[in-house]
């Protein structure tokens, strides 16, 4: 039992550490952001999380076509599932950071709508899943529609801002946060708090997994 | 058969069908040119840079209603005939190419009747029109590959609506910017960086496209 769930032990201690740490440890102080900045522990993990299980379901989308087990179909729609949870969350903690720091919900922002129009596609392909009754056929075109979507994603999100001029650092011209502020005491808790939270999102994935398969159980005829 | 004799018969096919009713031609001829009498009449002057976005959108509304159509029409049984006679990498070429000649003739007329009808200066006519080719281009290898997917689904028209603005924006973002600067007259190799990546994107949807319409195309 505890060879297989180290990880998720892992991944509470980070998540632990990284709340009370990010809280109580010292922070550079910057003009603009001030206490603010410490929102990067909890705001910047969302999207690597959103990105990792994002791309998580791009694979078992894959392994489903290659396949057609059932199984990997599953998991590619919980993970696009706490991806989208994931999503809402960072989408609301930013909203939140830039009205303090630039002084509205919703600036202007090449990430921002980036970040806003990748929920909206995951949030067809949710309702593309909803209109198609047969099971199989539900997973295969939900899946090529997944692989389709993806790289799509990947150029809206790496891309775009970098071609624009953006507020957030590393786009437009603005140097990445490694270069000027993050100093090594942030770095000891943003490093835990990214990777703490891609496992969070991980363990999200396989209980809702293990949900849907007694679910399926459950609702078959014996 | 192979690929490109069969891409060959099927963009034949294709166009002698449209050849033979007429009806998507002009039915998408007409669309685009009653959504710009309604913006003339309803905006009568507009400022440069709702012009180019104004354009854009007319131009997008009019590709997701000339494209939704490119799988629905096709019946159960002229598909099953597809199964028999043709690899499915040549179906979607044919159809990829067929929307693409389709969507340039239309975008062309749009931009001429757009552009009498609502005076304004383009600095640079060529680049404007360059850009319009690759919106065009755009346009075409995306939707034929999420109408593919919509017709799978019920085929109702909120599907397609839904399952494309998404993945169009990014594209529709890159090529408006291309079009402004266009417009503004400045100097081309300002624009090389959005002609590239627009162009790589679209390789890499068309490569997705082929890899994925073997899983799409039977049921």
């Amino acid at each position: 039992m505890m060879y297989k769930s180290w990880w998720k032990i892992l991944a509470s201690v980070f998540v632990l550490y990284t709340v009370v740490g990010g809280l109580l440890i010292k922070v550079p102080t910057l003009p603009i952001l001030h206490e603010s900045i410490r929102n990067l522990y909890f705001h910047v993990p969302m999207w690597f999380a959103m990105i990792v299980i994002y791309t998580v379901s791009v694979v078992y989308s894959i392994k489903y076509l290659i396949s057609n087990d059932e199984k990997q179909d599953l998991i590619a729609v919980e993970a696009i599932n706490v991806g989208l949870i994931f999503g809402f969350i960072g989408l609301s903690t930013g909203m939140i950071w830039a009205k303090f720091t630039w002084g509205d919900y919703w600036p202007n922002d090449p990430k921002l709508n980036s970040a806003a129009i990748s929920t909206l596609m995951y949030l067809a392909y949710v309702v593309l899943r909803s209109s198609i009754d047969e099971e199989q056929k539900r997973a295969k075109i939900s899946a090529v529609y997944n692989i389709f979507a993806y790289p799509i994603m990947v150029v809206l999100l790496f891309v775009l801002p970098r071609l624009t001029d953006s507020l957030h650092p590393g786009n437009g011209g603005n140097p990445g946060f490694g270069t000027y502020d993050l100093d090594s005491n942030m770095r000891l808790v943003f490093y835990p708090a990214v990777l703490g939270w891609i496992l969070i999102s991980v363990w999200m994935m396989t209980i809702r997994y293990r949900i849907r398969i007694l679910e399926n159980k459950n609702n078959q005829i014996n | 058969m192979n690929l490109i004799s069969q891409v060959k018969y099927l963009l034949k096919k294709e166009i002698l069908l449209e050849w033979r009713s007429k009806y998507a031609l002009n039915g998408i001829l007409l669309y685009v040119v009653s959504t710009v009498f309604v913006c003339y009449l309803s905006f009568r002057v507009v400022p440069p840079l709702v012009w180019n976005a104004l354009f854009w959108i007319i131009l997008l509304f009019a590709a997701i209603n000339a494209i939704a159509k490119s799988f629905m029409q096709e019946s159960k049984g002229r598909l099953l005939y597809y199964y028999q006679i043709a690899s499915p990498q040549a179906i979607i070429i044919a159809k990829i190419i067929y929307n693409i000649l389709l969507m340039i003739l239309m975008a062309t007329i749009a931009l001429i009747f757009y552009s009498v009808v609502f005076k304004n200066d383009i600095g640079d006519v060529w680049l404007y029109y360059l850009a319009v080719l690759i919106g065009a281009i755009s346009f075409s290898t995306v939707f034929t590959m999420i109408s593919a997917i919509a017709s799978k689904a019920n085929n109702n028209g909120t599907l397609m609506a839904i399952l494309s603005f998404p993945v169009i924006i990014p594209l529709l973002m890159l090529i408006i910017k291309l079009s402004k600067n266009a417009m503004d007259g400045l100097d081309r190799s300002v624009s090389l960086n959005e002609i590239g990546v627009l162009c790589a994107i679209n390789a890499i949807v068309i490569v997705i496209s082929l890899l994925l319409f073997p899983y799409l195309w039977r049921d």
